[in-house]
């Protein structure tokens, strides 16, 4: 086996080599380059190692050091989205930041892709990760399943997030939003997604409790459905097995139709699904009560999970697509408001008899604010969809502020409530190092939101209405331009937004940081935090 | 007829018609009386993770405590 293990490292090491050496573009030799470099050091490290007895592990505690490296590298890969997130804030209403030396690298249109990458795949599918494994560990009091399996998972996850963002800097893009990593790296991301629903699904099989808690079905269905997205969403034929260049299965309206399907599904499974299962193990757990209803949950996820498959036509209005489509795709977004927020109000009513945490206990309220942000965008979204909204919000920054109260709020400050809640328990600290930092932290990120949405409301909505706007000749008023120059204040309040934001995180990392080292705590334990309101 | 009309009458008819009868029966199976103790015991599964009221240390046996009712909700 172990030398089994051996040969295929040397195999990939001679692959990567010829790639790094030989490959078609710049973006396939680096990443070829990148494969070189882990494989062989994958090898290396086997060879000095080999036949050395394992440490057996005691598999009666659950499986923790993977949470934690899911936790540091949320943390690292939220710092990295956040900050490129504000250097385009900033190029679009400064474009002089579009540095001439950089070029073409570091240009808007490569790097905007970055941004929403590292934020969703990288911070939020890290957390979804680390606390996917924490949870099912938890919930259904087993060890996990498939040993060191997990690792696999961690690590091709880490290595997927750097295939994907080197490429994009040096142009590798198949240009479907969300999913622009060329196929190679799709096809590396399937392998890991594969070996995570494994050791997810195993540890599930072998539980030791009755029930399948709620959370895991939301991961399970998570887990599933991305995989299902991710492979059709990807069907192209590479142009040369040397070269990062591929051609897409579909064409026109049936690419567009399969790209939305997709978009939508992986704001729908991977940022609202997994998300909830974060939300129905950490609110209960924080607030130390069941959650309000279980019953609503369970129609809540399969309602969710009915509803969310058919929404995407609404990205689609006004084009090529059949009109029923687009009407099918608003319908359904239109309804799937209904299980939002009873999902929120389940959130939202576990802390009933508890509502003084929202005083006293921070994670309590990185949690309340989260779930008031879902179901804000839960709202805007389904008005948004409807057909006589959209011609107003479309391709404005209206949908752009919307996207980010929802990444920004609902899944930032869950995430956020994640790594206070996950950092103290994981190094068996007693709390966090500061609650004072954590409440810094926590109105940082609030104001920084209200800027940003706020701006993007106003910015949106005056470039929607300024697009339409007509003389009494039937004439446009406005060039392109124009909406451009009048949106030049809503952006710098933008990136300050961002600013704030991003100001909050790392705050968070300094607190982590000091946690972990172990410095003693200087104020109470957040688990004693139940002092009752007057 | 081809492929597209035949798929599409068949998702317009009798797959609509599944996949709403397995939604109703989702819903029915939440509210069903006799599953309350169930539903209740599932919720309970976060709040009892930490603590040794159930450690399983039988080889078969499975996790069923007692719901605190002190702390019930809903």
């Amino acid at each position: 086996m172990e030398i089994l293990k051996l040969v295929v490292l040397g195999l990939i090491t001679l692959i990567a080599a010829y790639a790094a050496d030989q490959g078609l573009d710049i973006a396939f030799r680096v990443h070829g380059f990148i494969v070189l470099l882990v494989a062989a050091g994958l090898f290396i490290h086997g060879l000095r190692h080999f036949g050395e007895p394992k440490p057996s592990v005691v598999a009666t505690d659950y499986n923790d050091a993977p949470v934690r490296a899911g936790v540091i590298a949320t943390a690292f890969w939220g710092i990295a989205g956040l900050a490129v997130g504000v250097l385009i804030a900033f190029q679009l209403a400064f474009p002089a930041l579009n540095f001439d030396w950089a070029q073409p690298f570091a240009n808007f249109g490569r790097l905007r892709p970055l941004h929403t990458s590292a934020v969703i795949f990288a911070f939020g599918g890290n957390a979804l990760i680390a606390s996917s494994i924490y949870i099912v560990q938890r919930t259904s009091r087993t060890r996990l399943f498939g040993g060191n399996l997990v690792w696999f998972v961690f690590w091709g996850y880490q290595l997927f997030i750097v295939l994907a963002a080197t490429g994009y800097v040096l142009g590798a893009t198949q240009s479907k939003e969300y999913a622009e990593p060329e196929w190679y790296v799709d096809i590396w991301l399937t392998l890991v997604w594969v070996t995570y629903l494994v050791v997810f699904l195993g540890t599930i099989i072998k539980r030791k409790e009755r029930h399948i808690y709620v959370a895991n079905w939301f991961f399970l269905a998570f887990i599933v459905t991305v995989a299902m997205l991710h492979v059709v969403n990807n069907l192209a034929v590479p142009v040369s097995i040397w070269g990062s260049k591929s051609v897409q299965l579909f064409s026109g309206v049936q690419d567009a139709m399969t790209q939305w399907w997709y978009g939508h599904n992986a704001v729908g499974f991977f940022l609202t699904a997994g998300f909830l299962g974060m939300m129905y193990y950490y609110v209960p757990k924080q607030a130390n009560r069941p959650v309000y209803s279980y019953k609503l949950s369970i129609v809540h996820f399969w309602a969710l999970i009915f509803l969310y498959i058919w929404a995407g036509p609404h990205h689609l209005h006004y084009t090529a697509l059949p009109d029923w489509a687009s009407t099918l795709g608003m319908v359904f977004s239109i309804i799937l408001w209904m299980p939002s927020w009873a999902g929120m109000m389940n959130g939202l009513m576990t802390l009933n008899g508890a509502w003084d945490k929202i005083r006293t206990d921070p994670i309590i309220r990185f949690l309340v604010a989260s779930l008031a942000f879902y179901g804000m965008s839960t709202f805007e979204g389904p008005m948004m969809s409807i057909r006589a909204v959209n011609s107003l919000s479309h391709y404005t920054d209206w949908t752009v502020g919307h996207v980010h109260s929802g990444a920004l709020g609902w899944n930032g400050m869950i995430i956020f409530a994640m790594i206070y809640f996950l950092t103290p328990r994981l190094w068996n600290r007693g709390a966090m190092y500061s609650t004072a930092a954590m409440n810094w932290h926590f109105w940082l990120a609030m104001i920084g939101i209200v800027l940003y949405a706020a701006s993007m409301w106003v910015s949106g909505i005056m470039e929607g209405l300024m697009w339409r706007e007509v003389d009494d000749q039937g004439f446009l008023v406005n060039s392109f331009a124009d909406t451009v120059s009048a949106k030049f204040p809503m952006y710098v309040v933008r990136g300050l937004g961002g600013v704030l934001y991003l100001g909050g995180a790392s705050i968070m990392v300094w607190n982590m940081w000091m946690t972990i080292r172990g410095h003693a705590p200087v104020t109470q334990p957040v688990s004693q935090m139940t002092v009752p309101a007057e | 007829m081809d492929t597209y009309s035949i798929l599409r009458e068949f998702a317009d008819s009798w797959f609509l018609i599944a996949m709403f009868a397995f939604f109703l029966g989702a819903l029915i199976f939440a509210f069903w009386p006799s599953q309350k103790s169930a539903r209740d015991d599932a919720a309970s599964i976060p709040l009892r993770d930490e603590t040794a009221a159930c450690d399983n240390k039988c080889a078969d046996c499975v996790c069923k405590t007692v719901f605190d009712l002190e702390r019930r909700n809903g």
